[in-house]
């Protein structure tokens, strides 16, 4: 990556307080150029607020933004070079298309005949050709999203800007624009700043994540690094489903330790956590990290039947719910200190469901890389 | 159909239930006395308290004369400016409402409203009292007069000379402020409706898209408030030029406006049929009004 070269947008120190609330609290952060950025958290965690603090719709109550080095905090929304979708699309409902995507151009006086070529490579570019003359109440919500796009993209911005694009679609049409978007991106070059509360959404298109948790960045990581190696419990959490479990480091080496947890047994890892013996810690074990075994068949369980040696990670318990979601098959795991585990099962085969029901008497192990110890 | 009363097509019964004591009041106390005054406007006097009437088209000739289209005319033009000011006035009055914080919206609103609760008459006697000679318009200029004067002296000028209390009341002047003061609720109250609709993201996007504010209000906010515009305009033009209270009260000589004169045909001259006619004549500019308005929006619909 290009980490010598300056960030497109530094975020420093900034904080935005709405009277007594706190909708963002100091957060500092370096945007860099061409990469897919997105903010992701739940609703009201301070993301919107924080776009719109780089559009120029509100001020930093403290700290500063700079885009392409200069500092914005005296720039108002219509001189920065920056263009925003809104989550509403915004399309200027008294225009058609044409005039829609050409209004940017035509207030900042470009030759009309420019502005002609200009939208209609826009136009071009969001699949929208043909649609010049259609006026945007006879458009679908997708189709008015692409006029949003275009009329940003056509002004050629630093950075676009995108406020939850996607929530407005339906299933369908979401998972083609994220491919869309992420292609859009890649095709114009331009430094994308997403906002959104959907996990799928910031996993599918972004180069690297920002998760705010109530107006501070909870970790920015690639979104791999996200799911695989969450920094606390609320990433975890918030990105993807997870099992948590509390629990106490009593071993930590190089390249071993062990976590104590009291609803789910000694935790083994295959690498050290650096983190104070005795010290409360959470585990955190996705669903379909964990193996699930019937107890008594097959190799694995066989070992698992006698106690397990140190290094092994095992538990019992008895299934408490199903839900089969074609794909792959939901468990809830009841333990036998009485706490719940969710495991997730690929169907791998047509019958694979059938392998498990209810109150089946299970084992389950996973490896000794699985578990995430989070110290916070 | 998914439930009762949807379609009146459908259901017919219940419909004319429903309808027939709004028709029957209509019929009865509008269209019946607003017959007799038009079969009026087609007859003469034929006694103190007797019309004839005849299907003379006279009291209409009458009545496009010169003498009384000029007052038509100029009533045009004080109802036009009327409404221009409150329109100039308004238009700000509703954007600050809209964009006030909600919990303040509808005392704002209220404000604009209070003086509906109020007799027509005390305020227009208030607003006399205000703006006669020793009134606090007049005591206010007198004061901002002797401020300046002094002022003067404290630069070493010859003082100004004494004050001279203006003439505010009873001319064209007042009966514009007046009518200005009397009909802005009702120019607020649509702009304001059609203003609190706009999607302010609309606004947003414009600035976004590098438009300044006055850009901005041009090219967004004007169009899609049209609706409003054309609202407040009608139900403002259309009783300014109908006015009789504040031209009779605050206006001098010269500034009658066409419902002073047919009030005086009804009254003083009891020239009936001649009220009558001019009457109908101040309704068919209105129904005109109205057309053209409606034309409009069937344009305006057909184009989307």
């Amino acid at each position: 990556m290009t980490e010598t070269k300056q960030p497109i947008i530094q975020i420093r120190n900034v904080s935005k307080r709405f009277g007594k609330v706190t909708a963002v609290d100091n957060v500092s952060l370096d945007i860099r150029a061409g990469e897919f950025f997105v903010l992701l958290g739940p609703s009201g965690c301070g993301k919107t607020t924080l776009l719109r603090m780089i559009a120029g719709f509100e001020l930093p109550t403290e700290g500063q933004i700079l885009i392409d080095g200069q500092d914005m905090s005296l720039v108002p929304p219509n001189k920065r070079p920056v263009n925003m979708v809104f989550q509403s699309y915004a399309v200027f409902p008294h225009m058609n298309v044409t005039d829609n995507v050409g209004y940017g151009l035509r207030i900042s006086g470009v030759p009309k005949n420019e502005i002609r070529d200009r939208v209609a490579e826009a136009l071009e570019l969001v699949k929208l050709g043909g649609f010049e003359d259609r006026m945007p109440d006879q458009m679908s919500g997708g189709q008015r999203q692409r006029v949003a796009l275009a009329r940003s993209l056509v002004m050629r911005p630093k950075v676009l800007l995108l406020d939850e694009p996607l929530s407005a679609l339906d299933a369908k049409l979401r998972a083609q624009m994220q491919f869309e978007l992420a292609d859009l991106q890649d095709k114009v070059g331009i430094t994308f700043v997403t906002v959104t509360h959907d996990q799928d959404e910031a996993l599918s298109m972004a180069s690297r994540v920002a998760v705010i948790n109530k107006g501070e960045v909870a970790q920015l990581a690639p979104p791999s690094d996200l799911y695989e190696y969450p920094a606390n419990r609320f990433v975890a959490d918030f990105v993807g489903s997870v099992n948590i479990f509390e629990g106490t480091l009593t071993l930590d080496e190089p390249d071993k330790a062990a976590v104590d947890c009291p609803g789910l047994g000694k935790v083994y890892l295959n690498h050290g956590v650096t983190g104070p013996h005795g010290a409360n810690v959470w585990i955190a074990l996705r669903p379909e990290k964990i193996y699930l075994h019937v107890p008594g068949k097959g190799k694995a369980v066989r070992a698992a039947a006698q106690d397990a040696p140190d290094g092994h990670n095992l538990a019992r318990g008895t299934i408490k719910g199903m839900s089969y979601l074609g794909d792959i098959t939901l468990y809830e795991i009841q333990l036998e200190g009485g706490q719940i585990i969710r495991v997730s099962r690929p169907n791998l085969s047509r019958h694979d469901q059938e392998d498990f029901t209810w109150d089946d008497k299970v084992s389950m192990h996973w490896r000794a890389d699985s578990p995430v110890v989070l110290l916070s | 159909m998914s439930g009762p009363l949807q379609d009146w097509k459908s259901q017919r019964k219940p419909f004319a239930a429903i309808a027939s004591a709004p028709v029957f009041w209509l019929a009865l106390f509008f269209i019946a006395p607003m017959t007799i005054v038009w079969l009026y406007s087609f007859g003469q006097n034929a006694g103190p308290a007797d019309i004839d009437i005849s299907g003379t088209l006279d009291n209409y000739k009458r009545a496009t004369e010169w003498l009384y289209l000029s007052i038509f005319l100029k009533s045009l033009a004080v109802a036009a400016l009327t409404t221009l000011i409150c329109l100039i006035i308004g238009f700000p009055v509703a954007m600050a409402i809209t964009f006030a914080a909600p919990k303040w919206r509808p005392w704002l609103l209220l404000g604009i409203m209070l003086p509906f609760w109020t007799n027509l008459l005390i305020r227009t006697y208030a607003l006399m009292a205000l703006m006669g000679t020793n009134g606090y318009m007049n005591k206010g200029l007198g004061g901002l007069w002797e401020g300046a004067s002094w002022l003067r002296t404290l630069v070493g000028m010859q003082p100004l000379e004494a004050w001279t209390p203006v003439q505010l009341l009873y001319n064209n002047f007042a009966v514009v402020l007046g009518l200005v003061y009397v009909h802005l609720p009702f120019m607020v109250l649509p702009l304001y409706s059609a203003l609190d609709r706009l999607d302010k993201s609309l606004i947003e996007a414009s600035l976004d898209l590098g438009a300044g504010h006055f850009k901005t209000f041009m090219q967004v906010v004007v169009p899609l408030a049209a609706p409003g515009i054309v609202a407040g305009v009608m139900i403002t033009l259309i009783p300014a030029l109908g006015a009789y209270l504040t031209p009779d009260l605050m206006g001098g000589t010269d500034s009658q406006m066409i419902a002073n004169v047919i009030e005086r045909q009804f009254k003083r001259a009891n020239d009936w049929p001649f009220g009558a006619a001019l009457s109908f004549l101040l309704i068919y500019a209105m129904f005109i009004l109205i057309a053209l308005q409606s034309m409009r929006s069937n344009k305006v619909k057909e184009a989307r």
